[in-house]
């Protein structure tokens, strides 16, 4: 199964991914029409600045989901088949139990209302808005897999042998 | 992407590039996509360190840049910027033509003449340089001198406002955007938008207003009129169009870009016996010159020059493996063609000391040896054409003829010598209004049809059209620059290009020459005995894509007439400063902007804005 990966070495801070997810949570589906609509549309992911990078934060959809643990309307919930972390407003008390449980800060409140909103792993897309948007490819969406090979790969061109000292003869 | 052009030859050029593995602007275009939102919304900020800074435009933070700057102060900060790149273009093309008619003065330079006696001594007239008894070459350094004195501080007043209606130039002044010196304007928008100076979007914004009056009122005007003196008043010409203008059998020389200094002494050289041998020689037939973009108006409004295509077909020509050298002055350029060239025989020479590029052989021209420099440049074309590869050459046969040259002079005589006829024709409602549809091409837009579908929209509906630019060869290239596209016209319009023998789409020339158009904007003003902005007029650029146009765009508004923008300009973050440009500037200008991406839709919101103008005269909708 897919999921959203982040490399956090290549992220440039530009927050490309912060529009293009607000931008997919829109009404209108465009960046010109998302500006003129009554209710801003709201970011689901958030880069931050670390010590020396820069940190694209989204919902992990996690496995032992806390905010799903939490949340007493079964408002949170975890979509069987594709393991993504749901949020059903209608069910949502606005009790904001998960925005403590969730370890990453990313379950959010919009503007005025105790309402959350998170990220839903854009559900008609191929691929996340976010990862589509992203100039640098900072973020990946491929599975757990592919991720850590790519990762082995790269480890793997790292290493030498060391060559024998060489001897006069 | 939708359909990338309705231009056959370019589709076929496109497919051409396609199958050799060649890119283009479109294939480009596609590895930037998605393009930067912010940089979209305008609400980046790079003028200093403490940045680059951006707005959130949902609402969110960070609402503000680190200097405390908003949405509003970003976008209206880089407006001002584009502004200011546009009119710097212009009037340096502008300086450009000054210098080259003094150096002409001074017999220093080949191959330049004064052409256009009748319009130096009316100009000299206008700028109060004496002309009785002196020779033409006195008069000429003497007018190049006040030009030259127009671009800096000396004067309080750009002297070619005095052309514009009474009631215009009071708006102006009232409004503190009367322009004083062309550099002066420039110069003050680079300094009001550096850190921590003008943050007052409308404050900033209406010096945007100046500097773009100080392009169409200044150095545009300057560009059009001393070429003219120059290099002739265009008068109506016929020539050819569209990359079928390249031929087969004989050397192909494109000249591309803006200025008709060197372009001109090209086509003179082209015409050398020597080099025609040489090229006999060599196996080809001829010599044959054509343009691009810009310099192709300039040349195919004065003397009829083939033009092979507009802005988004620089490329393709290259890709037609038939053109044995490019040659490059300034501005829209892409740098890109050093790569396509590479894969032909084609030798693309840059020859501005201002314009360079990696990988491009740069041949410095300088009006004082034109001629030399011209001729070496023709000779190296001529050499290059044995190197033609020949599997590799193919021609698009579309080819269309144009009648252009239409300079106020020329629509004057046209009309038989007064601007009566136009008049009674407007006031009459056999011709509506007029609308100015000028600019680029554009890849994030289909090329060319948001050019024909708004042209043929206005003429169907009586409306007579006015064009410069990549515009204008969108229309040369469908046909409409013909007396026979009268057919397409309403019956208004039709009768009455049928009875003065002209198009209905008229071709001013290049883009500096949209001047031209305010002038006549002015003559049909001052003729009602009203403002501009009172006229049944439009301006549109539905396919810009250059700074140019911006500070076009901002001099046709601060003129008074409502301009229609077919791509959406990066403003749309600073919500109070779109509201200024699409409202605001209405209240206090007469005019204002509209974007419009739907040509067809365009063309409805122009048609209804001609029916109010006109009921506001008195006149029938």
């Amino acid at each position: 199964m897919k999921e959203v990966f982040i490399d956090i070495s290549r992220c440039l801070g530009c927050k490309s991914c912060e529009l293009a997810c607000a931008v997919a949570h829109s009404e209108s589906q465009s960046l010109f029409g998302s500006l003129f609509e009554s209710i801003p549309p709201r970011k689901r992911i958030y880069v931050h600045a670390g010590d020396c990078f820069s940190v694209p934060l989204n919902c992990r959809h996690c496995e032992e989901a806390g905010c799903v643990a939490v949340c007493p309307t079964g408002a949170m919930f975890k979509e069987e088949q594709t393991g993504v972390v749901l949020h059903d407003c209608a069910r949502c008390l606005g009790c904001g139990f998960c925005e403590m449980a969730c370890p990453f800060g990313v379950i959010t409140r919009a503007p005025g209302s105790k309402i959350v909103a998170k990220c839903d792993r854009c559900p008609e897309r191929e691929v996340p808005a976010c990862v589509e948007a992203c100039p640098t490819r900072a973020l990946l969406f491929i599975t757990s897999q592919e991720a850590q090979q790519v990762k082995r790969q790269h480890i793997s061109t790292q290493f030498f042998l060391p060559r024998p000292p060489v001897t006069s003869a | 992407m939708g359909e990338k052009s309705v231009d056959r030859a370019s589709l076929k050029m496109l497919k051409k590039a396609s199958d050799e593995g060649i890119g283009t602007a479109w294939d480009r275009l596609e590895k930037q996509e998605p393009q930067c939102g912010f940089g979209l919304l305008g609400i980046c900020c790079r003028n200093c360190n403490m940045g680059p800074c951006r707005i959130d435009p949902f609402e969110e933070e960070p609402g503000k840049g680190v200097c405390g700057a908003t949405a509003d102060i970003i976008a209206a900060r880089n407006l001002l910027r584009m502004i200011a790149a546009g009119a710097a273009a212009h009037s340096d093309h502008g300086r450009d033509v000054v210098t080259t008619l003094y150096a002409a003065a001074q017999g220093e330079v080949q191959g330049y003449q004064i052409k256009d006696e009748a319009k130096l001594h009316a100009l000299a007239a206008e700028f109060g340089v004496v002309a009785e008894g002196r020779s033409k070459e006195e008069i000429a350094r003497d007018l190049a001198r006040e030009a030259m004195e127009e671009f800096g501080m000396v004067k309080e007043r750009l002297q070619f406002l005095n052309r514009a209606p009474e009631k215009r130039r009071a708006v102006w002044e009232k409004l503190g955007i009367a322009p004083r010196g062309i550099d002066r304007e420039i110069v003050e928008a680079l300094h009001r938008t550096h850190m921590g100076v003008d943050n007052d979007y409308t404050n900033i914004t209406l010096h945007g207003g100046r500097t773009g009056l100080s392009d169409g009122w200044g150095g545009s005007m300057f560009a059009t009129e001393f070429s003219d003196i120059l290099f002739g008043t265009p008068r109506p010409v016929r020539g050819k169009s569209n990359l079928g203008v390249l031929k087969e059998d004989q050397v192909n020389i494109v000249v591309h870009g803006h200025e008709p200094i060197l372009s001109e002494i090209i086509v003179l050289a082209a015409r050398d016996e020597e080099l025609l041998a040489v090229a006999r020689e060599k196996g080809a037939r001829g010599i044959n010159v054509c343009g691009m973009c810009c310099t192709g108006n300039e040349l195919l409004m004065r003397h009829g020059v083939p033009i092979a295509g507009n802005f988004l077909q620089q490329e393709l020509a290259l890709v037609t493996g038939a053109v044995e050298a490019m040659v490059v002055d300034v501005q829209c350029v892409m740098p890109a063609l050093a790569q396509v060239a590479k894969c032909y025989h084609t030798k693309i020479i840059s020859t501005s000391p201002k314009a360079k590029f990696p990988g491009v052989e740069h041949v410095s021209f300088e009006e004082h040896s034109a001629l030399e420099i011209a001729k070496r440049i023709v000779r190296m074309a001529v050499e290059n054409y044995p190197s033609r590869k020949q599997e590799l050459v193919q021609i698009p046969d579309e080819e269309m003829e144009y009648m252009s040259g239409f300079s106020v002079e020329a629509i004057l005589q046209a009309l038989g010598g007064t601007l009566n006829p136009l008049l009674d024709a407007v006031k009459a409602g056999r011709i509506k209004g007029i609308a100015a549809i000028v600019g680029c091409n554009n890849p994030k837009t289909t090329q060319d049809r948001g050019h024909l579908t708004l042209t043929r929209e206005l003429i169907k509906n009586d409306c007579l059209v006015v064009q410069t630019g990549c515009a204008a060869i969108a229309c040369a290239k469908a046909g409409l620059l013909l007396p026979e596209a009268a057919a397409e016209a309403g019956p208004g319009l039709r009768a009455v290009c049928e009875a003065l023998q002209v198009p209905p789409v008229l071709h001013m020339g290049s883009c500096v020459d949209i001047s031209r158009i305010l002038v006549a904007a002015s003559a049909v003003a001052n003729a009602l005995g009203v403002d501009i902005s009172d006229l049944p007029a439009v301006g549109a650029a539905p396919e810009w894509m250059s700074e140019k146009a911006v500070s076009i765009g901002t001099y046709v508004v601060g003129s008074g007439v409502l301009t229609v923008l077919g791509t959406v300009p990066p403003v749309l973050g600073g919500k109070n400063l779109v509201e200024l440009l699409t409202k605001g500037a209405r209240d206090v200008l007469g005019a204002a902007f509209a974007v419009e991406e739907d040509p067809s839709k365009a063309a409805a919101l122009i048609l209804e804005h001609i029916a109010a103008k006109r009921q506001a005269l008195g006149l029938e909708p």
